[in-house]
């Protein structure tokens, strides 16, 4: 799956990181705590999370997550859109919900990005 | 990579938003440097932790990081409370942290188990009421 392809299941608005939308994804995490992505997380990796500051970039950029998702309707400010930028993360939003959300990604094959 | 490199950075206690800043620069110095992904991972991860204890608990500190051959050695020191109970402060889900760090997504007893996770080596020296020393090892290769 890319980025791309995560894009058009959630019918997400892609706020930065047109340019990097044919990236591969392997697996996903959804998470508002960015102490667990720190935990849990492999490489390759979409991170969906509610939670919508600063952190979420930098956590995204120590992992090396390909993309970000913002559930439930939250929106980035410019700040953070500064720094995924930087950072060369794509940020996408969506309206559907954290659970809702991980559903779609599932059922298009998308698996959890956790270690067992 | 023959030359031993040091980096220091001073990390303010007062800008949450700033947390990390320099967690991001040392993997952007290995990443050019050709330092194997795996040891940058374990390097950010580890360095990025306790970057954001340092914002959280004790008002900020400084960091050296010292890049040789064989490793890379981070020092974390701060004149924050200490930690009362190291034992404690280790085990997975434990946490001081205050609703308002909760918030922001961190304080879920995570940070010093990850910080041994992510590292080959990890050496805490604390003493209450004066401040806390943190010395992670991460291995090149």
């Amino acid at each position: 799956m890319t980025v791309e392809d995560v894009r058009n299941v959630l019918g997400a608005r892609v706020i930065c990181g047109e340019e990097h939308l044919k990236r591969e994804v392997h697996t996903a995490c959804g998470a508002d705590m960015m102490s667990d992505v720190l935990a849990f997380v492999k490489d390759q990796c979409v991170l969906l999370t509610g939670l919508c500051n600063t952190q979420v970039i930098r956590t995204a950029q120590m992992m090396d997550v390909v993309c970000i998702v913002f559930v439930r309707g939250k929106k980035p400010d410019q700040a953070m859109t500064e720094l995924a930028k930087e950072c060369e993360i794509p940020l996408l939003c969506t309206g559907h919900r954290m659970f809702s959300a991980c559903g779609m990604l599932y059922e298009s094959g998308l698996r959890g990005g956790a270690s067992y | 990579m023959n030359e031993k490199i040091h980096l220091s950075y001073v990390i303010p206690g007062d800008d949450f938003t700033r947390a990390g800043e320099a967690s991001g620069e040392v993997k952007k110095k290995l990443k050019q440097m050709g330092v194997p992904p795996e040891a940058i991972r374990k390097v950010a991860i580890s360095m990025y932790e306790g970057e954001i204890n340092m914002v959280i608990h004790a008002n900020g500190g400084m960091i050296d990081v010292d890049i040789s051959t064989s490793d890379i050695t981070i020092v974390l020191e701060d004149h924050g409370p200490g930690i009362e109970n190291v034992a404690l402060a280790m085990q997975a889900g434990y946490s001081t942290a205050p609703d308002k760090v909760r918030a922001l997504g961190f304080g879920a007893g995570m940070g010093l188990p990850n910080m041994k996770k992510y590292s080959d080596e990890l050496i805490i020296d604390t003493k209450p009421g004066y401040g806390t020393k943190v010395t992670l090892v991460v291995k090149i290769g």
